[in-house]
């Protein structure tokens, strides 16, 4: 009992990770000034609208098309890019071949390349004149202004952190395990589906919802390759960047809120869908 | 915000950023410009001009801007540089509203400039300080059709035939497919129609147009790099760079009759009082009108304002086209704007689904060229 206790001291034991407070307000500072108040006025300038005003103009046929638009495709191509994300990580972790790591470093290219450009290439490319539409649009393939276009060029944007999530996990996946189970008289296809699959799913939805996200912010390299035709391949961007030539702010800055409500609303589903998921694998 | 001018060449990467930059414009937007960081600082010489224009003058300026740069030195003996800034008209006019520091403005369309003016930047009175209202340059809008002109297209009505796919972009989002639209509308007119004629004329030249791009040169890359359509509809001046780039592959029409484009120029009061640039911006757009700037406007294809407009080139000649302006086709920008390419006005009417069809929803994987096949 009279062991001299640490109690006093704990009061001012300093957290094992410096700088706590320093790092503290950096990053309050940092998210309110980069996030939070964009976000702010963002909603100011649609609240200056009346309520009947805000869906004049947020919520036209036009308008919800065009949402439609946007988030069918967005969603596509965030499925087409989690299931592909996931085979490429696994070629790259699991593989050894020559030019791996040539490949594994072209990954991140879509990160790098101006959206825009890549807009112009796929269109360029996928026109009945071009190296792959004289072959596909006789086919029937139409991916130039359309909305398989929009899907193409999005899975181009989000691939890279598809993969990017993925990889690290599938790489701390131990081979024991899964030795274990075939071991144990699993099938190659037990052991993916029950071993494997569970470990690295919550990575995959993760990847996902970086994929939606960044999908539904997209316009450069959208507007080159889809057209714009309204009720069939408009972006919601493109009606906000025609609000703005008429000057119309506050109605462009509507149709934006509608936009971000979704886009929120879809990440909220997916992050609730990843921790349940993470705490079945535990 | 912290803009930095390069003397020439392109200052702000289009499509790709453009859009963040619009959102931040439209979030930051009538919230007032400030003063600017450095106050009435008298200014040292040598003077400095922020010139924001629109993107198909960058070449023009660029040489307007050496001529000018001598001229005025020789003149007042005060060295001068230009710095030029390029983007979409809108955009850049919605930049200049919202602190970017032009001395001049001289942008695509009316409205532009006096969306400037509203803002209180320029006096109520711009368009009476210069001959023309303020207008030292116009254009038309012209065909460009391939080579050898195989779908044998020489006038407007020519565009709506069976088996005719035109290239135009999005009125909504560009001066150049406003120019298209209201040059439609008007020949319809000017051919003896009623609206609701030029109504359906101008509703089939849209059904004919398989791609609505946002900006003119993004349509003139589908055209001529892509090879979509059989006409494009563009600004003369456009034209001429379109066809000498294409080497042969595309040749220019001139229909019987067309719109004349007047892009108006402009001295930002406050900018200039405040930075004391006034003389030296009002020289810069003065000098559009000088016997040496009309020759170097000609040498872009461009119309100088005035009799006898000296020709592109030595040994050339304008070709004739009778011109309508926005007058004639609507009465004036305001109406225009209203009328045809406001929410719910006559573009967007071409684009309302049939009540009797069901709109072709994004399941249809098809882009559906209509006219195109």
């Amino acid at each position: 009992m009279n062991m001299p206790t640490p109690a006093r001291q704990t009061a001012r034991r300093r957290s094992v990770l410096p700088g706590f407070g320093m790092s503290a307000a950096i990053t309050t500072l940092m998210i309110t000034a980069m996030v939070i108040i964009p976000l702010a006025v963002l909603g100011l300038r649609a609240a200056s609208l009346g309520p009947t005003e805000f869906l004049a103009a947020a919520w036209t046929p036009r308008a919800r098309a065009a949402y439609a638009v946007s988030l069918g495709a967005s969603l596509t191509a965030a499925i087409v890019s989690s299931v592909c994300g996931l085979l490429v990580a696994w070629v790259l972790v699991r593989i050894n071949f020559p030019g791996r790591r040539l490949l594994d470093s072209l990954v991140d290219v879509p990160l790098a390349l101006p959206t825009a450009v890549a807009g112009l290439v796929y269109s360029t490319l996928y026109v009945e004149r071009g190296w792959l539409g004289r072959f596909l649009v006789p086919m029937g393939v139409q991916a130039a202004y359309s909305w398989l276009g929009i899907v193409l060029v999005l899975v181009f944007v989000s691939l890279p952190f598809t993969i990017r999530v993925v990889q690290p996990v599938l790489e701390s996946l131990d081979r024991d395990t899964e030795e274990a189970s075939r071991m144990l008289g699993a099938s190659r296809r037990q052991t993916f589906l029950r071993v494997i699959l569970p470990a690295i799913f919550p990575a995959v939805i993760t990847g996902f919802a970086l994929a939606l996200a960044r999908a539904l912010g997209e316009y450069g390299a959208v507007v080159f390759i889809s057209g714009n035709m309204p009720f069939k391949t408009e972006i919601a961007p493109v009606l906000i960047v025609s609000r703005l030539e008429e000057f119309a702010y506050a109605e462009a800055t509507a149709i934006a809120v509608v936009l971000l409500v979704m886009s929120i609303t879809l990440l909220v589903i997916v992050n609730g869908l990843q921790q349940r998921v993470a705490r079945n694998a535990q | 915000m912290h803009h930095r001018f390069l003397p020439s060449g392109p200052v702000f990467s289009p499509s790709a950023t453009a859009f963040a930059a619009l959102l931040v414009a439209a979030v930051l937007g009538c919230s007032g410009s400030s003063t600017g960081p450095n106050g009435a600082a008298e200014h040292a010489r040598p003077i400095e001009l922020l010139n924001v224009s629109y993107d198909p003058t960058r070449e023009l300026y660029r040489d307007i801007n050496a001529a000018f740069a001598k001229h005025y030195e020789q003149e007042h003996g005060t060295p001068v540089t230009i710095k030029q800034s390029h983007a979409a008209s809108g955009s850049q006019s919605r930049a200049v509203i919202d602190g970017l520091d032009a001395d001049v403005v001289t942008l695509a369309t009316w409205p532009d400039v006096e969306a400037v003016a509203k803002s209180g930047l320029l006096r109520g009175d711009w368009q009476n300080r210069y001959e023309n209202s303020s207008i030292p340059y116009h254009s038309v809008v012209v065909f460009v059709v391939r080579k050898g002109n195989p779908k044998k297209i020489v006038d407007w009505q020519d565009l709506d035939r069976d088996g005719i796919s035109i290239i135009t972009p999005n009125p909504k989002t560009s001066g150049n497919g406003k120019y298209s639209f209201l040059a439609a509308w008007g020949a319809a007119l000017a051919a003896g129609g009623s609206e609701d004629d030029a109504q359906k004329f101008v509703s089939a030249i849209y059904r004919r147009t398989p791609v609505l791009d946002t900006g003119a040169r993004a349509a003139t890359a589908t055209f001529s790099q892509k090879g979509i359509g059989d006409v494009h509809l563009t600004f003369e001046q456009e034209a001429h760079l379109e066809v000498d780039e294409s080497k042969g592959g595309l040749e220019i029409v001139y229909p019987k009759r067309s719109i004349r484009v007047d892009p108006p120029v402009a001295v930002v009061d406050q900018n200039v009082d405040r930075k004391a640039s006034r003389h030296a911006a009002e020289a810069y757009l003065g000098f559009l009108y000088s016997p040496e700037g009309r020759a170097i406007i000609a040498s872009h294809h461009l119309r100088p304002w005035g009799d006898t407009p000296p020709p592109p080139a030595v040994g050339e000649t304008w070709p004739a086209i009778e011109t309508f302006d926005i007058g004639f086709v609507a009465g004036d920008w305001n109406n225009a704007m209203k009328k045809f390419f406001g929410e719910g006005g006559v573009f967007d009417a071409i684009y309302q689904p049939q009540p009797d069809k069901q709109p072709a929803k994004q399941a249809g994987n098809q882009a559906r060229t209509q006219g195109g096949t």
